[in-house]
C-alpha cells in the first residue's frame, strides 16, 4: 500500500510538472462549458431574408411589420428580379426571399384569396423548412386577423406546458452533453497517452522489471487523472449552476457518484488504447480523430438518436457518453433518484468491467 | 533543392513505414465521412406521445388515431393517469403527454368550447417546438373535421386565405445529407492535417532528433517545408477520394460549382491549417502537450464552425469567435461551392481571410521557430 501510494505521488508530480497540459487539462472544460452553453443553440435566429414586395399595399406591409417583428427574421433589402434572387443565395448570406405580387391586398379583398411565394435557401435543408414555417405560421395569425370577429364554434383549445425548461433555453439540452462529451474525452486522451509515453520513452520496461506489481503501476497512473476529472467536473457544475442558470434538482452526491463512474469506464477505454497501440501518435489518432466526432454525434444531445438507422443506434449505445448524458439530465434537470438511473448506471458499470478484463488480458501478453 | 528531395522522401517514408498510422489517416475519415451524415439529421419524426384519456369517446379516440396516422408521432402509452404518462416523460419513453379531459366530447357540444392539455419534454427546445407544433396542427386539422361534422358548410362566412407557396432551391428533397457530408469532409481534413503535422514535428522533438537536423547544413525553411508539404498531399488525397468517391458515389453529391475554384481554396486553407499545426508544434515540449492544445481548439473549430448549429443565432461575441475561425470559411465555401455553385466573385472574401490566416500562422510559426531553437 504504501509502494502503491508512493507511486501514485510520482504520478501527480508528472501531472503537475507539465504546466502547459495542466492548463488545457482545466482550461478546456471552462472554456468550452462557458462558450458552449451560451454560444450554441439549435434555435434559428436573425437569418437574413429578402422581401421582394411587388404589392406595396397595406396587406403586405402588415405581414412585413410581422416579419420584422419575430426574432427570426432581419430584412435584408429589397431585390426585384429573379436573377437577383439567384445571385443573392450564391453569395451565401440570403436564407429565404418572400415574394408579394403585385395586387396582393386587391385579390384578398375582391376575391378572398391571395397568394405569397416563398423561396428558401435549401441547401441548408433545417433553416429552409423552419424559417419556411415561420412565415406560414405568420402569414396564418394575419389571416385570423382579417377574419370576422365572432368566434368560431365548437373550439378545442390546446394548453401548452413545456415541462423542465419553459423558456426553451438552449444551455439545458447543451450543459450535459458537453459534461459527458468534455469528461469522457479528456479522461481517454489523457490516460491512452500517459502511458504509451513510457512505453515509448522505454522507462516502462523499467517499471514492469521493478518488483511491483504491474497493475498497481498502471492503476497509479489513472489515478491523478480520476482526481483531476472530479475537480474538473467541480467547476464545470459551479459555472453550469451560477453562471448558466442550469438547474440542478436532484442529489449532488449522485451526480459526483454517477460521474466517478463515467470517469472509471472513460479510464478503462483509455486503459485499453493505451495498451493496444504502440506509439503516442496513433493512441492520440485513435482516441481524438476516432472519437471526437462520433462521440459528438452519438452522444445524443445534438441529433435525436432515434431518428437515426438501427445500425447507427446500435452503435450509439456503445458510446459511454450517451448513457452518462441520460444520467446527468435525470438527475440535474429532472431532479430523479438512483431508481430511475438504475439501468445506465449498470450499462456503465458492465461496460467499464469488460474493458478492464481485455485491457488487463492484453497488458499480460506484453509482459511475457 | 536536393536537400528538400531528401527532406520529402525521408518524411513520406517515414508515414507510410508506419503501419498503425495509415489506416488511421486514410481509412478513418472515409468511413467516418460514411456513417456521420446518417446521424446527423435534424429531422424530428418518430415523436413518441403519451395520450391521457379521461374521455374514452368516439370523439376521444377518432383524435387518438388521428395522431398515430399522421405519421410523426408513435403512440407511447394510451391511459387513464396523467401520473403514468409524467413517469414516461421522466424515463424518456415519451416526450409529450396530451391529456383529453372527461366529457371532453359533451363539454365541446354543449360549452362550444373544450380545452385539451399538452405537456411536452422540453429539455430540448428545438423538440419540444416541433413536436408541439406538429400536434397543435393535427388538432387544429381534427377541429375543422368537427366542425363540418356538425355544421353544414354553408353557414360559413368566406374566410380570406393566403396561400403559401413554398418552394425550395438548391436541393428540393430537403436531403439532409447534401448539407453535412461537404461540411463534415471539411472538419476531417482539417484534422488530419492540422493534427498529424503538429504532432509529427513535435515528436522529433520528444525523441531528441530535431537536434540531430538543427546541427546539419539543412536550412529551416527546407525543414519546415520538407514536414509541410507532406501534410498537404494528404490532404489533397484524403480530401479528393471524400469528394469524389464518397460523396458522389454513396451520396450522389456532384460539385454544381467549379472544381478548379474548389481546389485552389482547398490548397491555401491546407497551407493555413498546416501553419497552425506548425505554429502549435513551436510551444510544445511533448507530444502529449501539443495534442491537447489541438483537442482544445479542434473541439471550438468544429463546434464554433456552423457545422451543427447556425452562426446566425449566435450572441454576437460568440459569432466574433465563429468568424475568427478558419474553419467556418472552408465550411461555408464548401457548401457553396458544391451545393449552391456559387462564383469566384462570389467567394473573393472568404479567399481573403484564409490568405490571411495562412499568412498569420505560418508567419507566426516560423518566427517562434527561430527563436526556440
Amino acid at each position: 500500500m504504501k509502494k502503491f501510494l508512493a507511486f501514485v505521488r510520482k504520478e501527480f508530480y508528472h501531472v503537475f510538472r507539465d504546466r502547459k497540459t495542466l492548463l488545457m487539462l482545466f482550461g478546456l472544460p471552462i472554456v468550452q462549458i462557458v462558450l458552449f452553453g451560451f454560444a450554441l443553440t439549435n434555435e434559428i435566429k436573425n437569418s437574413k431574408i429578402v422581401v421582394c414586395d411587388y404589392a406595396k399595399d397595406a396587406a403586405s406591409q402588415r405581414i412585413i411589420q410581422a416579419l420584422e417583428a419575430s426574432s427570426s427574421f432581419e430584412i435584408e433589402q429589397s431585390l426585384l428580379s429573379h436573377r437577383q434572387i439567384e445571385d443573392a443565395f450564391r453569395q451565401g448570406t440570403i436564407k429565404l426571399v418572400v415574394v408579394f405580387p403585385d395586387g396582393f391586398n386587391d385579390d384578398l379583398q375582391r376575391f378572398n384569396k391571395a397568394q405569397i411565394q416563398v423561396i428558401a435557401d435549401a441547401s441548408d435543408p433545417n433553416t429552409a423548412t423552419t424559417l419556411t414555417n415561420y412565415v406560414n405560421n405568420i402569414v396564418l395569425d394575419y389571416q385570423k386577423e382579417l377574419a370576422p370577429t365572432n368566434p368560431l364554434p365548437y373550439q378545442i383549445v390546446p394548453e401548452t406546458r413545456m415541462l423542465y425548461n419553459p423558456e426553451l433555453k438552449g444551455a439545458t439540452n447543451f450543459v450535459p452533453g458537453v459534461m459527458a462529451l468534455v469528461l469522457m474525452l479528456v479522461c481517454v486522451l489523457m490516460t491512452s497517452v500517459s502511458i504509451v509515453r513510457e512505453k515509448e520513452l522505454g522507462t516502462m520496461e523499467v517499471l514492469l522489471v521493478s518488483p511491483f506489481n504491474p497493475f498497481l503501476v498502471i492503476i497509479s497512473k489513472a489515478v491523478p487523472y480520476f482526481a483531476l476529472s472530479l475537480v474538473n467536473l467541480t467547476v464545470i457544475l459551479l459555472l453550469s449552476v451560477f453562471l448558466l442558470d442550469m438547474p440542478f434538482n436532484g442529489s449532488v452526491l449522485l451526480l459526483f457518484a454517477e460521474s466517478s463512474l463515467l470517469i472509471l469506464t472513460s479510464l478503462s477505454l483509455g486503459l485499453l488504447i493505451s495498451n493496444s497501440t504502440d506509439s503516442q501518435q496513433s493512441a492520440m489518432l485513435i482516441s481524438l480523430m476516432g472519437m471526437l466526432i462520433p462521440t459528438m454525434l452519438f452522444t445524443g444531445f445534438m441529433f435525436p438518436l432515434e431518428n437515426m438507422p438501427l445500425p447507427l443506434q446500435v452503435i450509439a449505445n456503445a458510446v459511454p457518453s450517451k448513457w452518462y448524458y441520460i444520467i446527468v439530465k435525470s438527475i440535474m434537470i429532472k431532479g430523479l433518484g438512483f431508481g430511475a438511473i438504475w439501468k445506465e448506471t449498470l450499462i456503465l458499470a458492465g461496460m467499464t468491467t469488460f474493458l478492464l478484463v481485455i485491457s488487463f488480458k492484453r497488458f499480460k501478453i506484453r509482459l511475457s | 533543392m536536393r536537400t528538400l528531395k531528401f527532406l520529402l522522401q525521408k518524411e513520406f517514408r517515414q508515414i507510410f513505414r508506419n503501419k498503425s498510422l495509415l489506416p488511421v489517416i486514410f481509412a478513418m475519415p472515409i468511413i467516418q465521412l460514411l456513417v456521420m451524415p446518417l446521424a446527423a439529421d435534424y429531422e424530428v419524426k418518430n415523436i413518441n406521445i403519451a395520450i391521457v384519456d379521461h374521455d374514452r369517446s368516439p370523439y376521444s379516440q377518432k383524435l387518438t388515431s388521428k395522431i398515430t396516422a399522421s405519421g410523426y408521432f408513435r403512440l407511447a402509452g394510451y391511459g387513464h393517469s396523467y401520473k403514468q404518462a409524467y413517469g414516461q416523460i421522466e424515463k424518456d419513453k415519451a416526450d409529450l403527454i396530451l391529456e383529453i379531459p372527461a366529457e371532453f366530447e359533451k363539454n365541446l357540444v354543449r360549452e362550444n368550447k373544450q380545452k385539451l392539455f399538452i405537456a411536452v419534454n422540453a429539455i430540448n427546445g428545438t423538440k419540444a417546438n416541433l413536436g408541439g407544433a406538429y400536434l397543435g396542427r393535427i388538432i387544429a386539422d381534427f377541429n375543422a373535421d368537427i366542425r363540418l361534422d356538425w355544421i353544414p358548410p354553408q353557414r360559413f362566412a368566406p374566410m380570406p386565405t393566403i396561400q403559401v407557396a413554398s418552394s425550395n432551391w438548391f436541393n428540393p428533397f430537403l436531403d439532409y445529407s447534401f448539407f453535412m457530408v461537404p461540411g463534415i469532409l471539411a472538419i476531417l481534413v482539417t484534422m488530419v492535417c492540422a493534427y498529424m503535422c503538429s504532432l509529427n514535428i513535435v515528436k522529433e522533438k520528444e525523441v531528441g532528433t530535431i537536434e540531430q537536423i538543427n546541427v546539419t547544413p539543412i536550412r529551416k525553411y527546407h525543414f519546415i517545408l520538407g514536414k509541410l508539404i507532406p501534410f498537404w498531399v494528404i490532404g489533397m488525397f484524403v480530401f479528393s477520394v471524400g469528394l469524389f468517391i464518397v460523396g458522389r458515389l454513396v451520396y450522389g453529391i456532384v460539385p454544381l460549382g467549379s472544381v478548379a475554384l474548389l481546389y485552389s481554396f482547398l490548397a491555401l486553407y491546407l497551407v493555413a491549417m498546416l501553419g497552425f499545426g506548425l505554429l502549435i508544434s513551436t510551444y510544445a515540449d511533448t507530444q502529449q502537450q501539443a495534442m491537447s492544445v489541438v483537442f482544445f481548439f479542434m473541439m471550438i473549430f468544429l463546434l464554433m464552425s456552423g457545422l451543427f448549429t447556425p452562426i446566425d443565432s449566435m450572441p454576437g461575441w460568440a459569432k466574433v469567435i465563429a468568424y475568427g475561425n478558419p474553419v467556418t470559411y472552408f465550411i461555408d465555401v464548401m457548401r457553396m461551392l458544391v451545393l449552391k455553385g456559387s462564383r469566384f466573385s462570389d467567394i473573393k472574401l472568404h479567399f481573403l481571410v484564409i490568405t490571411g490566416f495562412a499568412l498569420l500562422f505560418n508567419g507566426w510559426a516560423v518566427l517562434n521557430y527561430k527563436k526556440t531553437s
